[in-house]
């Protein structure tokens, strides 16, 4: 098989101490010291006021690291990944508990704001973009699984694809059996043009789980966000060095990434 | 990129588990809507409920994935020869070679459904035995399609509301043309659940009797749940005559979480990318199986849409008067079902309703007309301003 190769422009990430690409790349980079800080995401500022209403805490994180890693670029001509294990945890569970309470009823916007594809809808409409999307799930391999999907749509169209990857913790009774510990967006822009661009990156689908790989510190936070698998990446794209990852992806499935700086 | 062959289709819907259950019914003009009986649903409405279920769990070693939207996919799996057309690509390929790439909007959310009706009173926690990542998980579908077909290929669940089934469609076509696979099983699959039932009622778009999309006084959406399920490969693979995926062409509307844009510019934006895609004009298409969903504004938008790039020539409707709107599942079976009007020489004409709506231009056809058809769009829309529009072709 031949690997899909893709150029990594822009860059986001919102996370415990990442407070964002600018402010958190030293940190990444291994250059300054790290520490858990819960992040906040600001309110969506190119979102009209009525939208802005309505966009909650989860959309609100994934929007914050797609602006970020879009500066500089035609926001309104990129296409779209957007992937999320849970999507918006809080929404679907204020909606399963008024269910269950006798004559509990939910509301046409926390319905609307339920879809998976939530943040992307936002997104769009912040960016006054037409430009296709797609959002996915993929469990805890949800950023291998966005980041396949958009490799494999540059290659197919040679257009730049923003990729965002987020998720958010789980309200009672979801988080005791679906663990996410804090919030976390990550995003990036990939396109086939090398100008501008931090790296490079190779792709190979293989078969086989991904080496375990015992992680403290930054890496970490692997284990308390799906998004937050985007981690070794980040660091080696915020350290500009060449690495060979091997991202989790499914039980029986990794994915071996190559990155070489430029 | 393009065209795909599909070597591989299967279909279970209200009307029953086969194609053939549709293909009689649209010849028919047979509905399969029915009044609701799901637990915890709105009064008075009509749903597409797929019959069978209890007879469809999942094989014990994969007993975790036991859940509605999981026996929908296994019905399908068992229909058609899917499964078999399956076996005979994975030999083909190899099982590394084979990618899963489906859409759902709910997955497997009717069991925690039932989880939380279970509990004891007073109990808050989830019971012990539910399964969160085998059923209500997006991924679980995708998961249990995998495992239950000896795959070991790329997986994704693509999840874009109604629009999932056809986005899954087009996704799995670009990972084809990636290099990533050399053939996809992909569609949808969408279950009836609360969520769904109780949220559509919360924006008053449900129908009180059976959709009547198109109809000037049509009155809103009647949900159905269903399967859909594609084999898809390189045309050298496939043996001469099957049918074949054209192009698919995808857009946002930026417009408004829940509302399509009154003219159409995103569904416009799709169709006309579809085109481009399979290199065709819209004269060239011979019909347009419409989303057609049977609310005021889809079907008003769509028909300003499908005017705009397509004039009055050439004729659309909706047949979601047949099975109700299957939402993540409905573009893949639409997709099939467009296939299998081509096969027929078959425009199903709207169900259920007389005229069209006198305010619309576009041609829409309210009764079944015999048509040699070698081309056919099959357009969905959903919330949060997702298009998505395939072209099927003989």
């Amino acid at each position: 098989m031949r690997p899909l190769r893709c150029f990594v422009g822009g860059l986001s990430v919102l996370g415990p101490g990442l407070p964002g690409w600018s402010a958190s790349e030293p940190v990444l980079a291994g250059l300054a010291p790290w520490s858990f800080a819960e992040a906040a995401a600001p309110p969506p500022a190119l979102l009209g006021p009525a939208e802005r209403r309505r966009a909650g805490a989860t959309v609100r994180f994934a929007l914050a690291a797609a602006l970020e890693a879009t500066e500089g670029e035609d926001r309104a001509a990129i296409e779209t990944v957007f992937a999320s294990a849970n999507g918006d945890g809080a929404v679907i569970g204020a909606m399963m508990a008024a269910m269950h309470e006798p004559g509990g009823a939910i509301s046409p916007t926390q319905f609307h704001n339920s879809v998976h594809n939530a943040a992307a809808g936002y997104w769009h409409i912040a960016a006054g973009s037409t430009a296709p999307s797609l959002s996915l799930g993929g469990h805890d391999g949800a950023f291998a699984a966005g980041l396949l999907a958009a490799m494999s749509s540059v290659a197919a169209g040679a257009k730049p694809i923003l990729l965002c990857a987020y998720d958010a913790p789980m309200p009672p009774p979801f988080d005791a059996v679906r663990r996410t510990d804090f919030a976390f967006a990550a995003a990036m822009v990939l396109r086939v043009r090398p100008e501008g661009a931090r790296a490079e990156l190779e792709l190979a689908y293989r078969e086989g789980a991904a080496p375990f790989a015992p992680s403290e510190g930054l890496d970490a936070l692997a284990e308390g966000n799906a998004a937050a698998r985007a981690l070794p990446l980040l660091r080696a794209l915020a350290g500009r060095r060449a690495a060979v990852l091997r991202l989790p992806y499914l039980d029986d499935a990794h994915l071996e990434l190559r990155v070489a700086p430029c | 990129m393009w065209p795909l062959a599909i070597t591989g289709r299967s279909l279970v819907t209200a009307l029953g588990t086969g194609t053939n259950s549709l293909r009689e019914a649209l010849r028919a003009r047979r509905g399969g809507l029915a009044p609701c009986g799901f637990p915890g649903a709105p009064d008075g409405i009509w749903v597409g409920a797929v019959q069978g279920l209890e007879g469809a769990a999942p094989p014990p070693a994969l007993a975790g994935f036991d859940c509605r939207n999981n026996r929908l996919a296994e019905l399908a799996l068992r229909a058609d020869g899917f499964e078999a057309a399956v076996a005979e690509a994975r030999a083909r390929h190899g099982a590394d070679r084979v990618a899963v790439i489906v859409g759902t909007s709910t997955a497997g959310i009717e069991e925690t459904e039932r989880a939380h009706a279970r509990r004891a009173p007073g109990e808050t926690a989830l019971p012990a035995d539910f399964d969160y990542a085998r059923t209500h998980d997006l991924q679980a579908l995708a998961n249990y399609l995998r495992a239950r077909l000896g795959l070991a290929g790329p997986a994704l669940v693509v999840s874009t509301a109604c629009t999932s089934g056809a986005r899954a469609i087009m996704q799995a076509a670009t990972l084809i043309a990636g290099g990533l696979a050399d053939a996809a099983v992909t569609g949808g699959v969408d279950s009836l659940c609360r969520l769904t039932l109780n949220g559509f009622n919360a924006l008053e778009l449900l129908s009180p009797g059976p959709t009547r999309p198109c109809a000037g006084d049509r009155d809103g959406i009647s949900i159905g749940e269903a399967a859909g399920l594609l084999l898809l490969e390189r045309p050298s693979d496939a043996r001469p005559g099957a049918p074949l995926l054209l192009g698919a062409g995808a857009s946002s509307d930026g417009h408004h979480m829940s509302s399509p844009h009154p003219d159409g510019l995103g569904a416009v934006g799709a169709m006309r990318a579809a085109l481009a895609a399979a290199g065709f004009t819209p004269a060239e298409i011979g019909y347009v199986n419409l989303h057609g969903t049977g609310t005021r504004a889809n079907d008003a938008m769509e028909d300003r849409a499908v005017h705009h790039v397509f004039g009055d020539a050439v004729p659309c409707s909706s047949t979601k008067g047949w099975i109700g709107h299957t939402l993540g599942a409905s573009g893949a079976v639409e997709a099939i079902l467009a296939t299998l009007a081509i096969e027929d020489g078959l425009i199903p004409g709207c169900l259920g309703i007389e005229a069209p709506d006198p305010a619309f231009q576009a041609r829409v056809a309210t009764a079944n007309t015999p048509a040699a058809l070698k081309r056919v769009m099959s357009n969905s829309f959903g919330f949060g301003g997702s298009n998505c529009s395939l072209i099927l072709g003989a």
